[in-house]
């Protein structure tokens, strides 16, 4: 299944098809030629204004697509700065119905930016799987990165994300050998998250070697977009991986900027929205080769 | 659901590691082609008498297997009810039951070229017994272990280190065991070519908890026969504590289908499975997933683990084996819980009764035994799996007991 070919799920007429915004995007920036800034924060990240301020500013600052990353007590994906995003997250009181509730607000303003939630399984299945992905469709999600769910338990959360007409976008490691690509392709919607190095969230970067060798061999499995993270800090890895694939997704080096700005009690600063904001404006510089 | 065969209790876990709806393979993409890879090498070696003959002979003349069979006589007398009987894992090479599984594990690795090996731990038995094989098969080790286990189980973080193994002590979360498994899991994400992960428990994604019962087995097979040999029966019932449940599995599985064999595996209590701060996953949790499988946990309304407790760092895990979560539901096993301070009691009785000192994990199921024997006529059997011996818990008993040391 790729993005072009899948069955038009079934939606309500009155609001726009979710996951046409994500394919949407890329063909847009295709024409534009250019790849797509990604942007990864944690959803009540420190606070829930704060998370509405950051996420209502991303669009106009250059990102071209959103992550929002949902707290859980046990990310084993990520390093130790998304762990601490989350455990402040959690201490102002973050669910996954709070952060439907942020993108819903979001939503008022924004109706062109895609939302992709990242996140585990387990918060999903405590909400009810049938009842989150019409919820999050609801809310204005176009697409979910679900970490702890391989293409090997899709069953699990694949028929209920198709019928809410929700991307479900997979990750494709190093790891991932030519055998195993076309089988987790099949399983991905929207576009190909590429996990650049072996590793968790934020704790080294690949070469543009290593880039320039994986991103071809996946691309002959599949004509979806290709976005690249895990390890993009830089504007300047950010510019390279956006025009080798289709996008750069940053996630951590916006969290520790977020984190850096905090008083010592974890609580924002007035600084803090400007401060994100600033480096997501020097990374779409660098995306749209400027 | 599925539902098993109704002659066997025996047959799982399927094609996908599912026992029922627990179990499963919930990792991200760059674990998945490693978790396979074990999966396919687990298979191989099963079917390769090689691999089994090398596993016994080690468990035989490195391990001191068969562990004896003992019948607690004074403790039978004391308690005026059925017989007791200890199967004796404690007095295995290490002191604990997790080195049969710990062997079979470094066989598997050695097989695979792997050439490093990481481990969680809890109590710091798994991480001994890892570091304990690793120094036998000149293997670099790191154990990861929660900064409050490094705290409350200092001799074993010393033995580790004596055996050559790194301890990283993670200070993330609550500091326990279930966050030295989160570690251990990021470690070998970003170590995948070289590293296998020794993991303690009949938990975590497939094949692990079936290739760690299936070595667990030793435990309920020589019992069964040891049994036969002092009774000329089975017994009628069986007991064990529960963590996430590798020497209950490891006693259970052989008897799981002889209908006459009553079960309970023991969870922790802690203060009181009526307040916040116990580890009974079973008895007060519900089905979730962490650590790539789908078992009961403890966790709150919105999909957070929520911190275990028990005075055992051992059994101190908000989850459990998925193969328990499944002969729960369907009730061939009954879970029951005991308090720190029934394990405590447990402890110390054992210890004048029998000249043994048990580990905590086991004092909690002894503490079952204790509730349970005076109900039961005296021609009545119960056989407990004493998993593990208390040297390494002293330090803690004393504190709890008001003891300067």
């Amino acid at each position: 299944m790729t993005g072009s070919d899948r069955e038009a799920p079934q939606r309500s007429v009155d609001r726009p098809h979710p996951a046409s915004r994500i394919a949407a995007k890329f063909a847009a920036l295709k024409a534009e030629g250019r790849g797509a800034l990604v942007t990864y924060l944690q959803g009540y990240d420190p606070d829930r204004e704060t998370s509405l301020a950051l996420l209502r500013g991303l669009p106009g600052a250059g990102a071209d697509l959103i992550e929002v990353g949902v707290p859980f007590t046990d990310p084993m994906a990520d390093g130790p700065a998304i762990q601490r995003a989350a455990q402040r997250a959690l201490k102002v009181g973050a669910t996954l119905e709070g952060v439907l509730g942020l993108v819903r607000d979001f939503r008022q303003g924004d109706d062109g930016t895609p939302i992709i939630l990242m996140g585990y399984y387990n918060p999903i299945l405590a909400y009810g799987v049938d009842r989150f992905c019409v919820d999050a469709a609801a809310a204005g999600v176009d697409g979910l990165i679900v970490v702890d769910v391989p293409p090997e338990e899709a069953g699990e959360i694949e028929p209920q994300a198709r019928a809410a007409g929700l991307d479900l976008i997979r990750l494709v490691a190093p790891t991932t050998d030519d055998a195993r690509l076309p089988r987790v392709l099949a399983a991905t919607s929207g576009f190909v998250y590429y996990v650049s190095i072996t590793g968790i969230t934020g704790t080294r970067s690949a070469t543009a070697a290593s880039l320039e060798e994986a991103i071809p061999r996946i691309r002959k499995h599949t004509s979806l977009p290709i976005a690249i993270g895990f390890g993009i800090r830089t504007p300047q890895q950010a510019g390279e991986a956006a025009r080798l694939a289709d996008g750069a997704v940053v996630g951590t080096a916006l969290v520790d900027t977020l984190a850096a700005s905090l008083e010592e009690d974890g609580t924002a600063r007035p600084e803090t929205v400007g401060l994100v904001l600033d480096q997501v404006g020097a990374l779409a510089a660098a995306v749209r080769g400027r | 659901m599925n539902k098993p065969l109704p002659n066997t209790y025996r047959q799982g876990p399927d094609s996908q590691g599912r026992f029922g709806q627990f179990g499963g393979r919930f990792v991200a993409e760059t674990l998945m082609p490693l978790i396979l890879e074990v999966e396919q090498a687990y298979e191989a070696a099963k079917r390769d008498p090689a691999f089994d003959a090398e596993w016994r002979r080690l468990l035989t003349h490195y391990v001191g297997r068969p562990s004896p069979l003992w019948f607690a006589e004074r403790l039978t007398a004391h308690l005026g009810g059925a017989k007791v009987y200890f199967k004796r894992d404690e007095l295995n090479h290490t002191g604990a039951h997790k080195i049969n599984a710990v062997l079979g594990q470094i066989l598997l690795a050695k097989r695979m070229g792997k050439t490093r090996i990481i481990a969680e731990t809890g109590a710091g038995q798994h991480g001994v017994a890892t570091a304990t094989v690793c120094a036998l098969f000149d293997l670099p080790c790191t154990v990861f272990m929660g900064a409050t286990d490094v705290e409350r189980q200092q001799p074993n973080v010393f033995r580790m280190k004596l055996l050559g193994a790194e301890v990283v002590p993670v200070t993330s979360g609550a500091a326990t065991l279930k966050d030295a498994m989160n570690e251990a899991l990021r470690y070998w994400v970003a170590n995948v070519q070289d590293t296998y992960y020794c993991i303690g428990t009949v938990a975590g994604p497939h094949p692990y908890p079936v290739m760690v019962r299936d070595f667990q087995s030793v435990i309920g097979e020589e019992a069964k026969q040891q049994m036969q040999a002092a009774e000329g029966r089975l017994p009628d019932a069986l007991v064990a504590a529960i963590g996430g449940g590798s020497n209950a599995m490891g006693l259970f599985y052989p008897f799981l289908d002889d209908s006459s064999v009553r079960m309970y595996g023991v969870e922790a209590a802690g203060h009181g499975v009526e307040t916040e701060q116990h580890a009974a996953s079973l008895t007060k949790g519900r089905p979730g997933v962490l650590h790539g499988n789908r078992t009961y946990l403890l966790q709150d309304a919105h999909g957070q683990i929520t911190e275990a407790h028990s005075i055992s760092a051992g059994l101190d895990y908000p989850g459990v084996g998925p193969e328990h979560s499944w002969l729960h539901e369907l009730g061939r096993v009954q879970y029951v819980s005991a308090t720190d301070d029934e394990a405590l009691a447990a402890f110390q009785l054992c210890s004048k009764l029998e000249g043994i000192i048990p580990a905590l994990e086991p004092a909690h199921a002894l503490a079952h035994v204790i509730r349970m024997a005076p109900t039961l006529p005296k021609e009545e059997i119960i056989l407990m799996n004493l998993c593990g011996r208390g040297d390494k818990d002293i330090f803690t008993v004393a504190r709890h007991l008001g003891v300067e040391m």
